[in-house]
């Protein structure tokens, strides 16, 4: 009971602080200070992650410098997908929700989700990728929707061989997938009578690299590091660089956000704000995603 | 005699303790099914009371599509694709399993058996993950090369299912025929029979229920597989148009889109039904066995 009123007491305390640093730039600046202006500052105590499994390498990365930084906090991080990370906190029982979409996006709820707060943390791009087999480098977002949606059967039809092309897709319920539906198919709706479904990133990359044909998507921090038989096509002529992305010359990417429930306590604040400070963002770059502190 | 006395009331607290040791476990796991069965009911029903979807919609529908505008939740597709991959499974190791216990009880050698029984059960331990990534790495590629298509089909989850349940259906049919005693046997042999003519006419239909519950049990136990066909089958939405066709069935959908979903809302609900049609199918395989299964008595 009490644990309650401390915790609801504590959560008042910082509404005003934090309330005043609700800017994006503010919010940043406070975490990228952290080590000078406040050095002084220790934290103490433990934060539970659970969800997204995009977002899940790059926060037990964060986690384990976080605690090198201040070794009273413990943190533990779990995966489970994104609908976990969002069930989880509302729930009260971790901290933090990782997720690929805004917690509203995913609650249809709309009263609980006036509870969850959303915190962008990093930006993650996403590739088209197919077997190395196929002679493509570029496709337009039109010859894209063509092939997801069923219309274009063969590789030739986009200036590639004579090749059957295998589609493969995540789950309805992918985080992955609801980007590629939002930033390159739009309107247009995805066949799923057509190609396989795999149910993760590291899946997918199995059944592209072995499958002569095969066309899917897949989040750049899974092809870090050399990758057999696989390619990265082009959209409309741009790659997946930070760079593009800012130009928005490069539409496949999305923010990851890690959700907290209220307000956040002190050392869940300073974890997020860690994750996206200017100490911490090479590691994420590094990781294949793209820092906060480069999308502003 | 201080220390008779000391050594009679030790084992009777023993036993006492055991005892009630016992019967807590007992209980407990009567407690924990009865609630797990509770729960799974209460939120397999959410779909029709809250969600207000149909019944008959959800199993009657091919149109599986939760994130549509409107969304529809039709399982007709996972609940054909459940069926055609386990009885396909069970039609290609129920005969393979029956010979394989005929073999091993009365024609092979006794060293030959003391080798087979181990693999066989080595191959019951092997872990799902593990069918399905061979299924994945060896088994796919050479269906694509065979059949064309992508490798990932119905035939692959049969074949990937057909060996995990082979063991299972095996050593119950063995047990069930080294229980048929020896003097139907000899009685048969007696009357100027062959082997195989004893084997097949008396030895098999003795033991036939014993057999029947291995193949349920095969049944049962390929009904509810999910990590080793959700690798293989292609997880596609639509009903498969034959062997080399991929498709998807209950337990892929579920370890696809259960950790993604949001509870409460209509999708999740819609997951739980499926979870408790699977159950509703395993509380029937059970009562199947326990009308075919051998009576205590003979």
């Amino acid at each position: 009971m009490w644990s309650k009123k401390v915790k609801l007491g504590l959560a008042a305390l910082l509404m005003t602080g934090v309330l005043a640093g609700c800017g994006q730039t503010e919010n940043n600046n406070a975490g990228g200070n952290e080590g000078t202006a406040k050095k002084e500052e220790t934290y103490s105590g433990t934060i539970a992650l659970a969800g997204s499994t995009a977002l899940q390498p790059l926060a037990e990365e964060a986690a384990n410098a976080f605690m090198e930084k201040y070794p009273d906090v413990s943190i533990t991080v779990q995966g489970g997908g994104s609908g976990t990370g969002v069930n989880q906190v509302a729930a009260g029982a971790v901290q933090i929700g990782n997720s690929d979409v805004p917690a509203a996006e995913k609650l249809d709820d709309k009263s609980k989700a006036s509870e969850l707060v959303d915190h962008k943390v990093a930006g993650i791009a996403f590739a088209i990728v197919v077997n190395d087999d196929v002679k493509v480098d570029n496709l337009t977002t039109k010859q894209i929707q063509d092939i997801f949606s069923g219309k274009i059967k063969n590789w030739k039809e986009v200036g590639g061989p004579d090749e059957a092309i295998h589609v493969i897709n995540r789950p309805a319920s992918s985080g992955t997938r609801a980007t590629f539906e939002k930033t390159i198919m739009k309107d247009v709706k995805i066949n799923d009578s057509i190609g396989t479904v795999q149910d993760s990133n590291g899946a997918v990359e199995q059944a592209i690299s072995s499958t002569p044909g095969a066309v899917s998507y897949v989040a750049m921090s899974y092809l870090i590091g050399e990758k057999k038989n696989l390619k990265t096509v082009k959209i409309d002529g741009a790659e997946p660089t930070v760079e593009n992305i800012r130009t928005e010359k490069y539409p496949f990417w999305s923010y990851e956000y890690m959700i907290t429930k209220g307000e956040a306590k002190e050392e869940v604040r300073a974890f997020i704000d860690f994750v996206k400070s200017e100490e911490f963002a090479p590691t994420v770059k590094k990781m294949g995603y793209i820092p906060m502190t480069e999308l502003e | 005699m201080q220390q008779m006395h000391m050594k009679r009331r030790n084992r009777w607290l023993e036993e006492y303790i055991g005892r009630t040791f016992a019967v807590i476990c007992g209980w407990l796991i009567i407690l924990i099914t009865v609630t797990m069965i509770i729960f799974l009911a209460v939120k397999g029903i959410q779909s029709f009371t809250d969600s207000g979807l149909s019944l008959s919609d959800m199993l009657l529908s091919a149109q599986w599509d939760p994130d549509g505008t409107p969304p529809k939740y039709g399982a007709l597709i996972f609940i054909v694709g459940s069926m055609l991959v386990s009885l396909g499974a069970l039609l290609i190791s129920a005969p393979i399993a029956l010979a394989l216990a005929i073999f091993m009880n009365f024609i092979a050698p006794k060293w030959f058996v003391s080798l087979l029984k181990p693999v066989l059960e080595l191959l019951v331990g092997i872990p799902s993950v593990v069918y399905g990534w061979l299924g994945v790495t060896i088994l796919v590629p050479l269906l694509r090369e065979w059949f064309g298509g992508s490798g990932f089909s119905l035939l692959a989850g049969i074949i990937v299912l057909s060996l995990m349940i082979l063991p299972t259906i095996t050593s119950i049919a063995a047990d069930a025929l080294a229980n048929v005693p020896m003097a139907y046997m000899e009685a048969s042999y007696g009357l100027g029979s062959t082997r195989w003519q004893a084997i097949s006419r008396v030895i098999v239909p003795a033991a036939k229920a014993g057999i029947a519950t291995g193949v349920v049990l095969g049944l049962a136990r390929a009904f509810g597989e999910a990590l080793a066909v959700q690798m293989v089958i292609g997880n596609t939405m639509k009903l498969p148009s034959g062997l080399d066709s991929p498709t998807a069935t209950l337990t892929s959908i579920l370890t696809m889109d259960m950790a993604n979903t949001i509870n409460g809302t209509p999708w999740n609900n819609a997951l739980w039904t499926l979870a408790l049609i699977l159950l509703l199918i395993s509380f029937f395989f059970i009562a199947v066995i326990r009308l075919v299964g051998p009576r205590k008595e003979r």
